[in-house]
């Protein structure tokens, strides 16, 4: 299966676990389909899941908690069964992920703005014990408003943490509507270049562009790396495409098939 | 004169100590080492001490994030900003997950003196005992302070302990021991049961010097772990006496006297009187002019006993 393939199947786990649940993010969890796709198949190191030496993925936008759940369906950790228990009650499969509940989760995350400040204590970590492994933190732009973020993007450079990726989903649309409107975030790439990172800009759906992103990152030594990665938000659902209502609801069932039958004829283009 | 040493000196040298026998330990600060004595141990373990910065929700953040890794961090600020400023990284990052972060904060309550209300954190217990998965601890002096570092490392899971700015007597000997979720019972008597935390359980001990005077015995606890509570000593202790006060300083509401009170209501309903700081804010001043002027003192503890023994 190509990575394609594999991000379709994600963006039909999205669909499916949010449509069975009737609750749950699927905007937010669509726009970061490919950048969790390439890491967890094939930018990071993770020969299991509790191998010490792995590498770490902390989801600090949590309620992107599908995407998550979804892709480790696809690495086969989680079952389409466990799936269909999304949000339920007695799920291992809480609606911000639980590091407890689930494997391959590295970092309980809900509350924006905290997972950043974990990885940043992961990648210390890494370096106080002189290991190689990376870490690497999705964040929401909306997210980026909270000032933990900030604390722990200064941190990061403070400490030359170059096993240190942040990956900024710029989808653009918060759950109040546009961040430039709520209260915008903008220039993020110059922000996170004046906090001593190193950053750059990519089509955050385009698997060549952030694979070039993600060996950038790996070649920078002696400051953390932020990738700005420009997504749709909802993508491969064109009644969810740029649509800030999408944030926080759930398809219906005539919507889940229209959903699943738009994503699969996109995977065939 | 007996000795005097301020919990927080105690912490400094036990972390020291501990650092030196367990290599898991870190240690991460918020620009106060020198205050909160983590400066100690930065000393000894330059590369295992981290200043935060003036930022204290990612010192926490960061410390899950280590004990993720399999550290046992220590983070220390004073308790005004380590519980309160913080709350949310401690619910959601360090006791949802149970990860294995110790918050030793320092400059609890009134004794830190002419800062003021801004930094005289009164409700720390009440935020920390409300958490799942958090163990709470108020030491009385330097002898059990140095045991509760000890035992925090060894607890599996998030600890919060307190520790005080200013010097306090050292009222236990080499022989004493510290046990988390143990209550220690430190004079018997029948007529009241003094439950004590901190720097009362000195006064607490006074107060029953001077209770002894006038023929009424009284059962001293010292109960250093908040919570877990030791509902088996607090209920047999009560119930023997039938009455009882509390003794901390903090809010009387969520800390000592909410703890015990929940505990006899619903297992030995007894009278249980209060001394503590009345649902106010402190204020500038020396840390005796405060415990003065809020009611933190030996009379008061007398006389509030005596109110709970009329009430029999």
């Amino acid at each position: 299966m190509n990575l394609k393939e594999i991000a379709s199947n994600v963006r039909v786990n999205i669909i499916n676990q949010t449509a069975d649940a009737q609750s749950g993010h699927p905007g937010g969890s669509l726009s970061g389909v490919e950048i969790l796709t390439l890491l967890q198949f094939e930018v990071m190191n993770i020969p299991s899941y509790d191998d010490p030496d792995r590498d770490r993925f902390v989801l600090s936008k949590g309620h992107a908690s599908p995407l998550l759940y979804g892709v480790l369906e696809q690495k086969g950790v989680l079952t389409k069964e466990d799936l269909k228990t999304f949000r339920k009650i007695n799920t291992h499969l809480q609606g911000h992920p639980d590091m407890n509940k689930v494997t391959g989760v590295d970092m309980t995350a809900g509350s924006l703005g905290l997972g950043i400040c974990a990885a940043v204590g992961m990648a210390l970590a890494g370096k106080l014990d002189k290991k190689d492994y990376r870490v690497y933190s999705l964040l929401g732009d909306g997210e980026i408003q909270e000032g933990t973020v900030w604390e722990a993007f200064m941190s990061a450079a403070h400490y030359d943490l170059d096993n240190l990726c942040v990956i900024i989903d710029n989808n653009g649309l918060q759950i109040d509507g546009k961040v430039s409107d709520v209260m915008s975030p903008y220039p993020i790439k110059e922000k996170m270049e004046a906090f001593g990172f190193n950053a750059v800009e990519v089509d955050g759906h385009s698997f060549e562009e952030l694979r070039a992103a993600f060996e950038n990152a790996k070649n920078t030594k002696g400051r953390p790396t932020a990738i700005i990665a420009h997504t749709v938000k909802g993508k491969g659902v064109s009644f969810m495409e740029n649509n800030a209502s999408w944030h926080g609801s759930a398809p219906n069932e005539e919507q889940r098939i229209q959903a699943i039958k738009e994503i699969m004829e996109g995977s065939n283009e | 004169m007996s000795n005097m040493i301020a919990t927080r000196e105690s912490y400094g040298n036990a972390l020291c100590e501990l650092g030196k026998i367990n290599d898991k330990i870190v240690v991460f600060d918020a620009d106060l080492s020198g205050s909160t004595k983590t400066a100690v141990f930065k000393k000894a373990f330059p590369e295992r001490h981290f200043n935060a910065g003036i930022a204290e929700m990612n010192m926490a953040g960061m410390a899950a994030g280590m004990a993720a890794c399999g550290k046992i961090p220590f983070i220390s600020t004073f308790a005004v900003f380590g519980t309160g400023r913080i709350y949310d990284a401690v619910r959601n990052a360090i006791c949802y997950p149970k990860l294995n972060v110790k918050l030793a904060m320092t400059h609890a309550g009134l004794t830190v003196g002419e800062d003021g209300a801004t930094h005289q954190m009164l409700e720390d217990v009440a935020l920390m005992t409300a958490l799942p998965n958090m163990t709470v601890i108020v030491p009385a002096d330097d002898t059990e302070a140095k045991q509760v570092v000890y035992a925090a490392a060894e607890v599996d899971g998030p600890v919060y302990m307190r520790f005080g700015r200013g010097k306090t007597e050292v009222i236990f000997d080499e022989n004493y021991k510290f046990e988390v979720g143990k209550a220690n019972v430190l004079t018997e008597g029948s007529d009241i049961a003094i439950f004590a935390c901190g720097i009362m359980v000195a006064k607490a001990l006074k107060a029953c010097e001077e209770l002894k005077k006038e023929g009424i015995n009284a059962s001293v606890v010292n109960v250093a772990t908040i919570k877990p509570l030791d509902e088996k000593t607090v209920i047999e202790v009560a119930g023997k006496c039938g009455c009882a006060v509390t003794c901390e300083e903090h809010s009387v509401y969520g800390g000592l006297y909410s703890v015990i009170s929940q505990c006899l209501a619903g297992n030995k309903p007894v009278p249980v009187k209060a001394v503590a700081v009345n649902d106010t804010f402190g204020e500038s001043g020396k840390p005796d002019e405060l415990l003065e002027k809020y009611g933190l003192t030996v009379e008061n503890i007398i006389s509030k006993a005596k109110e709970a023994i009329a009430m029999k």
